[in-house]
């Protein structure tokens, strides 16, 4: 009990200083990566959720470098983010941001990360004793649904620098989606895909870039589950259709694919 | 329910009320803009033109920045009210902003904001009686509904450049369709290029 109160204060501690105003409900801190905390909050008003990220400062780092590497991160973040909206790319929307402060506040996403409901599903179906190959059409219709995504970002000139599982999220579509446990029959991989985590994304149109955006994408869905790499040929396959010289890209993938097998072996 | 709306924002220390009231086929434009450049100090408000307002969300958002930039003082206009105005630009141009965003002779539809601080509190029926003597217009309410009859898409679609490319996104919205789901898209990249405002590349 000790612990948690102390917990819930210090969370309450790094807030920025604008977040300590009152607001409907107290942020609740999401997840706490090296560099950013994840809040979700509200914006303007109660009934508008809200993600903020916030990038304190580090008492290691050289408090000039400190600021202008915050400052860096958080604008290039946003203006990612505003690009890739304009365009059409599924990806939450920019609402404000303080750049000196540390945060950027961006619409929530209702739904799980893929990792997450990958994990779900995939259990469930070990659960029911399914065969691996058996009624997978979920699963491909969730690598579509990634190729595509990710071949639209890339068709606007955007590349992620962080492509995992973690960083694309499932939002259902229907209400039901939302609510978890309605038994069996519903699909935990149903959803439209929203791309998050622009924090290393950077404007390219370079076939490289664009390749090591895939690699590494399917290393992360290969450690999520063997049956999962499998069937990563439907994103590549959906993501060549994607754009006018995505084939290149895919090729450039071999290459990329080599490199990092021979570095595995040396390392 | 009264038509002068106050709001506390999220976020935003209880002291610092937004009181929102919208008119419409307003008469005298001119002599309430000659107010704002007389410095008449009766006439402390956010004077919008609500012809560029997309929804309630776009206005307050707008309140919700000048009033943190107050907070945090750094503020780049006059006061907190001009700051609203300018706090709806895409850039750093405030006399721009304030043609583009500001009451001018020609407006018909007032969008009027007053931010009560604790160096200037403003009671709410304080705010309306006042508003009532000066305003000659219909008072209408302060909602999406009535404000997004005024709106002129065009002209916002040219100040904040959203004309340009943006296939996929446009694909998206006529498949939905509905007029409220494109006003929801405008409204959202209207929030992500006031946000980047001044963020030069
Ligand atoms: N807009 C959002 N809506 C809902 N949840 C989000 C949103 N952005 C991030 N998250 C959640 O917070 C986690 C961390 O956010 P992310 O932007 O990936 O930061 P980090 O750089 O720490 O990985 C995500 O994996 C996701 O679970
Ligand atoms: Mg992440």
């Amino acid at each position: 009990m000790k612990t948690e109160t102390k917990q819930a204060v210090n969370k309450q501690r790094v807030l920025p200083p604008v977040f300590q105003y009152p607001s409907a409900a107290v942020p609740l801190l999401i997840t706490q990566g090296a560099e950013a905390l994840l809040y979700r909050s509200t914006y303007l008003l109660p009934s508008i959720p809200c993600a903020l990220k916030y990038r304190p400062s580090k008492p290691y780092r050289h408090p000039i470098l400190d600021v202008r590497l915050t400052k860096h991160r958080i604008l290039s973040e946003a203006r990612v983010l505003v690009k890739c909206k304009r365009e059409g790319v599924p990806v939450p929307a920019v609402y404000a941001l303080d750049e000196a402060a540390g945060w950027l506040m961006i619409e929530w996403i209702e739904g799980e990360v893929v990792r997450i409901r990958l994990n779900e599903w995939l259990k469930r179906r070990k659960d029911e004793d399914l065969a691996e190959g058996v009624d997978d059409e979920q699963l491909l219709e969730l690598m579509t649904r990634v190729g595509s995504a990710v071949g639209r970002l890339h068709a606007v000139g955007v590349v992620h620098g962080d492509l995992t599982t973690s960083n694309l999220m499932l939002r259902p579509r229907s209400r039901e989606g939302l609510n978890g446990d309605l038994g069996a029959a519903v699909n935990t991989l149903e959803g439209d895909i929203v791309l998050i985590d622009f924090g290393l994304a950077s404007q390219s149109q370079a076939d490289e870039d664009r390749a090591v955006d895939l690699y590494v994408l399917e290393r992360a869905f290969g450690s999520t589950h063997p049956r999962a790499e499998s069937l990563f040929g439907e994103v590549l396959r959906e993501y060549g259709k994607s754009f006018k010289g995505a084939n290149v890209v895919l090729k450039k993938l071999e290459e990329v694919r080599m490199r990092g097998r021979k570095r595995s072996m040396i390392g | 329910m009264a038509l002068l709306q106050t709001l506390h924002l999220e976020h935003l220390p209880s002291s610092h009320a937004i009181h929102a009231a919208l008119y419409r086929d307003i008469k005298n434009a001119t002599h309430l803009q000659q107010q704002l450049l007389n410095g008449n100090t009766d006439f402390e408000y956010a004077f919008i033109d609500a012809g560029v307002i997309v929804s309630k969300i776009h206005a307050l958002a707008a309140a919700y920045r000048a009033v943190n930039d107050l907070l945090e003082n750094r503020l780049r206009s006059r006061n907190v009210h001009s700051e609203i105005v300018f706090s709806l630009s895409p850039n750093n141009n405030i006399a721009e902003s304030f043609r583009r965003f500001g009451i001018t002779p020609t407006t018909t539809n007032l969008l009027i904001i007053k931010v009560s601080t604790p160096t200037s509190p403003a009671a709410a029926s304080e705010v309306q009686e006042h508003l009532t003597s000066s305003i000659e217009g219909e008072q209408v309410p302060f909602e999406d509904s009535v404000l997004s009859q005024m709106t002129d898409v065009a002209r916002i679609k040219k100040i904040y450049k959203l004309n340009s490319g943006g296939g996929g996104g446009k694909k998206t919205g006529q498949v939905n369709g509905a007029k409220g789901d494109e006003r929801k898209e405008l409204e959202v990249l209207v929030l992500g290029a006031m946000a980047l405002r001044g963020v030069t590349n």
